[in-house]
């Protein structure tokens, strides 16, 4: 009994004296809690549907502002008018808009005639959950317009054909994109965190320092190195887990390379973030403490399982400044929409001005000391 | 112009001042040691040599270079074996030796050699592409050594070369040093807890104790500074009162401890003091239980520059080796 005790007292005793385990153990599952309770099931609000209207007449006009209603109200959608369907299917296909509903010539005539138009939603079908969302919202508002209260003008019915332009996406293939950003961040925790700082406390970096390596070779080598590996662990991602999640030609040379393209701009990225956090950190417990809590803070509020659409604010502001969300998206064009770099030119800006900044202020903090 | 020179040179860590306006000069080509217990600041004094920590005030010139204006003046000219053991276990010997020749801009072909040569020097050659977690502490400390070495420095840093390591590996690492000095014309500054290496193997030794320096001089010359050229320690089954006193007027006896029955005598002159006492106790009918006569070793020295045994001081609670230092709680 006595050396069982011994042994509970000895483990209880230690714990009470690294506050950084006792504070992240029991902030990790609030986090979680916290960030997976709003990441989850928030009503999809705030998708953008281009109009294109073909028609001009005073039905077409009516139906336009009911939509525009529901974009003021219940705030789903935004609408965006549009004069060239061309130019709206080009924006969709680039992911600008979500929607493109087009109301054909003759509308009008057709609904004075009574007999039933067709109005058609061209959708953005790669996130389940804003098709669904969007899909609802629009049968409600037909039957809000099918049924006009007092007194009935005009006996005709209009039909929705909903048309979507990808292939169906399971959700295997909707998770694909933040896996492959997952894998490079934890390759990028990993080396640039836990080993980084293991290798500080072994007196590894002692070593370097009293070689005339330059600050900045250091600094670069350092994370180079990093960069490396996580641009490794992103590749294997990028092909094994094409492959796995059943996206048609998985091995599309010119899409592995535009792939390629942005796994290496969010390596540097997410390389730079780990060394900034790190940069003045010689304990080790903390990169292991604050594994858990990064990654749940930059996973889920990026949009990589639920779309960014549907957070509260506060999670949306996360959104906006988490390399996470650009990355994921960047995916999610290559992937699922196959797009072009073009599609992609914002997120990869952002990632790099974000490599820029996080690694000049690790510079500014890093010491070529003890 | 001395190898090494050191000005008023201090460091505080907050209100604690780990090295307190050292000053002295290490001359070319002699082998330098520091010797002092747990937390003196040996090592505080090393990283501000070889510019691994910024001085709080004072100035010193490594080979010439200043250590804060000349900084990769200084890390250019001089070898350094930190503290701790920090080659990297999971590569080869040579690997890590590759790693610090490539880091200080060696070209392939003299790399490939200096390497060779080191390696032989070091006798690893047959260790070579073995990961160094299969190495002893001893083979660890050697690899180290060729490693501070790889870029021909003038002058080599080791913080505790020897803590740590079996009496065979002590001295291989110590025969190893001395040879190496011969051959490549180095001045070695070498921290160490063992006075007898330093005895055997420094040209100079300077005794740091709270950061200031208690003595510094050859360690013939400190053994001669102190009273006394031999130690008596002998212990008596009872001691009649006023024995104390009896002791310290024997002929020769230069300072007397006692401690319960035990008693510790510096005499110049161990024989006739022995002769004398043990007459003394003869004639008081005192038992003479043990006696040993030792000539003065450094530890004598420590002892009476620093006012305490080394050994308690060693006892001390272990302070942090290094702010990097893997710390387990
Ligand atoms: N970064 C630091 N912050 C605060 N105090 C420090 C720091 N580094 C060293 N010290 C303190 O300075 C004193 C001298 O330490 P130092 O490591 O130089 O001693 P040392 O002589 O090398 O001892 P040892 O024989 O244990 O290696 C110690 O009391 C230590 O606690
Ligand atoms: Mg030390």
């Amino acid at each position: 009994m006595h050396r069982i005790w011994a042994i509970i007292e000895r483990d209880l005793r230690r714990f009470r004296r690294s506050p950084t385990l006792i504070v992240m153990s029991m902030l990790m599952p609030l986090v979680q809690l916290v960030v997976l309770g709003y990441a989850f099931g928030g009503k999809v609000k705030n998708l953008e549907i281009g109009i294109v209207d073909q028609d001009h007449g005073v039905p077409a006009i009516k139906l336009k502002e009911m939509f525009q209603a529901v974009a003021a109200n219940a705030r789903t959608f935004d609408t965006i008018a549009y004069h060239d369907q061309a130019v709206a299917l080009h924006d969709l296909r680039e992911g600008r808009i979500n929607g493109v509903l087009t109301i054909p010539p003759h509308f009008s005539r057709k609904v004075l005639a009574g007999a039933n138009p067709r109005v058609a939603l061209v959708e953005d079908n790669t996130d389940q959950f804003s098709t669904s969302a969007l899909g609802g919202a629009l049968t409600e508002l037909l039957a809000t317009y099918n049924s006009p209260a007092d007194p009935p003008r005009e006996t005709a019915k209009v039909t929705l054909d909903m048309v979507e332009i990808y292939p169906y996406v399971p959700y295997i293939q909707y998770l694909l994109p933040g896996t492959i950003t997952l894998a490079i961040f934890v390759s990028a925790m990993i080396g640039g965190g836990i080993i980084f700082i293991d290798d500080k406390a072994r007196g590894l970096h002692e070593g370097y320092l009293v070689t005339p390596i330059r600050k900045f070779e250091l600094i670069l080598g350092f994370n180079l190195a990093g960069a490396i590996k996580a641009i490794i662990a992103g590749f294997v991602l990028v092909t094994v887990g094409s492959i796995i999640a059943g996206i048609p030609d998985p091995l599309n040379v010119l899409r592995l390379a535009r792939m390629m393209v942005l796994v290496v701009v969010t390596a540097l990225a997410l390389i730079s973030m780990m060394f900034l956090l790190m940069v003045r950190v010689s304990d080790p417990l903390v990169p292991r403490a604050i594994f858990g809590v990064l990654n749940t803070v930059l996973f889920f509020p990026s949009g990589a399982v639920y779309p960014t659409a549907s957070f509260p604010p506060w999670m949306k502001a996360i959104t906006v400044v988490d390399p996470f969300t650009y990355a994921v998206h960047g995916f999610k064009q290559l992937v699922l929409k196959n797009t072009g770099l073009m599609s992609i030119s914002y997120d990869l800006a952002f990632l790099v001005g974000f490599t820029l900044l996080a690694m000049s202020a690790a510079t500014l903090l890093f010491r070529r000391t003890l | 112009m001395s190898a090494v020179e050191v000005e008023h040179l201090t460091k505080r860590f907050g209100d604690f001042c780990a090295v307190d306006a050292l000053s002295f000069a290490v001359e070319r080509g002699e082998i330098f040691g520091l010797l002092g217990p747990n937390g003196a600041g040996k090592s505080t004094l090393i990283r501000m040599l070889t510019t691994l920590v910024p001085p709080t005030s004072g100035s010193a010139r490594v080979n010439g270079f200043d250590i804060v204006r000349a900084a990769n003046g200084v890390r250019q000219s001089i070898g350094v074996i930190p503290q701790a053991m920090t080659s990297d276990l999971e590569l080869s010997a040579e690997e890590n030796l590759n790693i610090f020749a490539k880091l200080y801009g060696i070209p392939r072909e003299p790399r490939r050699r200096a390497i060779k040569t080191l390696l032989q020097a070091v006798d690893l050659e047959p260790w070579a592409d073995k990961p160094v977690k299969m190495f002893s502490g001893g083979m660890r400390r050697r690899l180290e050594i060729a490693r501070g070495l790889v870029h021909e420095p003038n002058i080599f840093f080791l913080d505790e070369p020897t803590t740590g390591l079996d009496p065979v590996s002590r001295v291989a690492v110590w025969d190893m040093l001395s040879r190496l000095k011969r051959e490549r014309d180095l001045t070695i500054l070498v921290t160490t807890h063992y006075m007898d290496e330093a005895d055997k193997l420094c040209d100079r030794v300077a005794i740091v104790d709270h950061g200031k320096l208690a003595a510094l001089d050859s360690p013939l010359k400190l053994k001669a500074s102190i009273p006394g050229r031999n130690i008596l320690e002998v212990s008596f089954s009872k001691v009649p009162a006023g024995w104390e006193n009896t002791l310290r007027t024997l002929p020769d006896v230069a300072e007397l401890k006692a401690e319960d029955h035990v008693f510790r005598l510096a005499s110049h002159n161990g024989p006739r003091t022995t002769v004398a006492l043990m007459e003394a106790a003869r004639s008081a009918n005192v038992t003479v239980t043990s006696l040993s006569v030792q000539s003065t070793t450094l530890d004598d020295v420590f002892v009476h520059y620093t006012g305490h045994q080394l050994r308690d001081a060693l006892q001390a609670p272990a302070t942090a080796e290094s702010p990097y230092l893997m710390k387990r709680h």
